[in-house]
């Protein structure tokens, strides 16, 4: 048993956890983009981050491949973590516009301006379809090519590939592959319809009218909280 | 196609057929095709006993590896920080013009290839322009064509154009600084 400092709090990992695994073993979430149960950790994402250390030296460490250490203090919801994580997403969401977690992402964490010119990619470069076909189908059919700017995932010479078999998983783990509730060709580069889960008829009656209960988990009837 | 698998397996064999070497077994494979055939990537792939993707993950990696045939000589321009603010932007646009072909390609007649890079390691002299490995620092505008004539005769091209570089760089380059 490994012990450490979390959030304030005396807590003991078991050896080999993360940091990661030890707060969501405490019921802390941390949000996560690369990182997939089953599969290697990347550490591409920079969205775990968590804060490390006593402040002035404290350092900002992905929380996903760091490994909970005897005496490690950890603070996952400081001010320095959050401003991170909303750049992180910024970031992202400025890649790939067109992603429904990402734009999911930035609603939950209160992300409302995009200050980088949309580059409506389909790839973040999470390097989670490489993973699981590799590791879980072990097809290896994709990988990362050419570097730098140019960096992309492909399959061996951008052709059909003998390797891939059709399994769809790189489609299933893609957190750009699934689209943001207008489409692909919304106008903004940031939808935050669900900034605040708000819904209307709480306006009108004191209970929740809602049919499908859970409130506005559809989205129809939410819009921005008047502040 | 024979004769290129028997020559890709001695190149192979050469590196005793391990992983750790599959670099320097690239390396050999583009010297001696003068880029990597498509086919030698999979010959490769199967003798290491690795994912094809990993060797192509490598081999588009790296700027020594070309997966097009790459034209006889290789001419390379910098575009770093030191080169750029020495205008080396003006340069490559000049070497574009004189050689009719964008960067990152190969001329019409196969005799150049056109590429940058992002600071060489030698500031000092910059703007730098390689050709076929050799240095040609201060380059300026008006030097384009000199090197580049050079190695567009069969002839010439050969020990000459290197001492003959050094001394043009000597001379073009502190007397262009002094004014
Ligand atoms: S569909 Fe093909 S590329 Fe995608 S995970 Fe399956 S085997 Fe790999
Ligand atoms: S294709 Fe999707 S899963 Fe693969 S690296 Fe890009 S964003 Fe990640
Ligand atoms: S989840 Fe840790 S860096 Fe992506
Ligand atoms: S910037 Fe051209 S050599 Fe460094």
């Amino acid at each position: 048993m490994i012990e450490l400092i979390l959030n304030g709090l005396p807590v003991k990992a078991e050896e080999g956890w993360t940091v990661l695994e030890t707060a969501n073993f405490y019921g802390l979430e941390i949000p996560t983009l690369c990182h997939h149960e089953g599969l290697t950790e990347f550490g591409g994402c920079r969205l775990c981050l968590v804060e490390i250390g006593e402040p002035p030296k404290s350092n900002l460490v992905t929380s996903c491949t760091y490994p909970a250490e005897a005496g490690l203090v950890v603070r996952t919801d400081t001010n320095r973590v959050w401003a991170a994580r909303r750049m992180m997403i910024e970031l992202m969401l400025s890649v790939a516009p067109g992603s429904k977690v990402l734009q999911d992402l930035a609603s939950k964490f209160g992300v409302t301006k995009v200050r980088f010119t949309p580059r409506n990619e389909e790839c973040i470069l999470c390097g989670l379809c490489v993973r699981i076909c590799a590791e879980q189908m072990d097809a290896k059919a994709i990988g990362f090519q050419q570097r730098g700017h140019k960096r992309k995932i492909s399959t061996p010479f951008d052709m059909r590939s003998e390797e891939c078999r059709l399994c769809g998983a790189c489609m299933y783990v893609c957190p750009v592959c699934q689209l943001r509730c207008q489409g692909p060709n919304a106008e903004t580069a940031l939808c935050n319809g669900c900034l605040t889960m708000d819904p209307t008829c709480l306006e009108h009656y004191d209970d929740l009218q809602c049919w499908m209960y859970d409130a506005g988990r559809c989205g129809t009837c939410v819009r921005e909280k008047k502040s | 196609m024979d004769t290129d698998k028997t020559r890709i397996q001695s190149l192979i064999d050469k590196h005793q057929g391990l992983k750790k070497n599959l670099v320097a077994i690239l390396l050999d494979i583009q010297e001696s095709f003068n880029y990597l055939p498509p086919e030698s990537l999979r010959q490769v792939a199967k003798a290491l006993g690795m994912p094809l993707i990993d060797v192509l993950g490598v081999a588009t990696f790296y700027r020594a590896f070309s997966l097009r045939p790459r034209g006889k000589h290789m001419c390379l321009v910098c575009l770093g920080t030191a080169c750029h603010v020495r205008g080396a932007q003006k340069i490559l646009e000049e070497i574009e013009r004189k050689l009719d072909v964008p960067a990152g390609e190969n001329t019409k007649d196969g005799q150049f290839t056109l590429e940058t890079a992002a600071c060489l390691g030698c500031c000092a002299i910059g703007p730098v322009v390689v050709v076929d490995g050799a240095y040609q620092g201060h380059a300026t505008i008006r030097k384009v064509a000199p090197i580049l004539d050079k190695y567009r005769k069969p002839k010439a091209s050969g020990k000459r154009p290197k001492a003959a570089a050094k001394t043009a760089t000597r001379k073009g380059g502190r007397a262009a600084r002094k004014k």
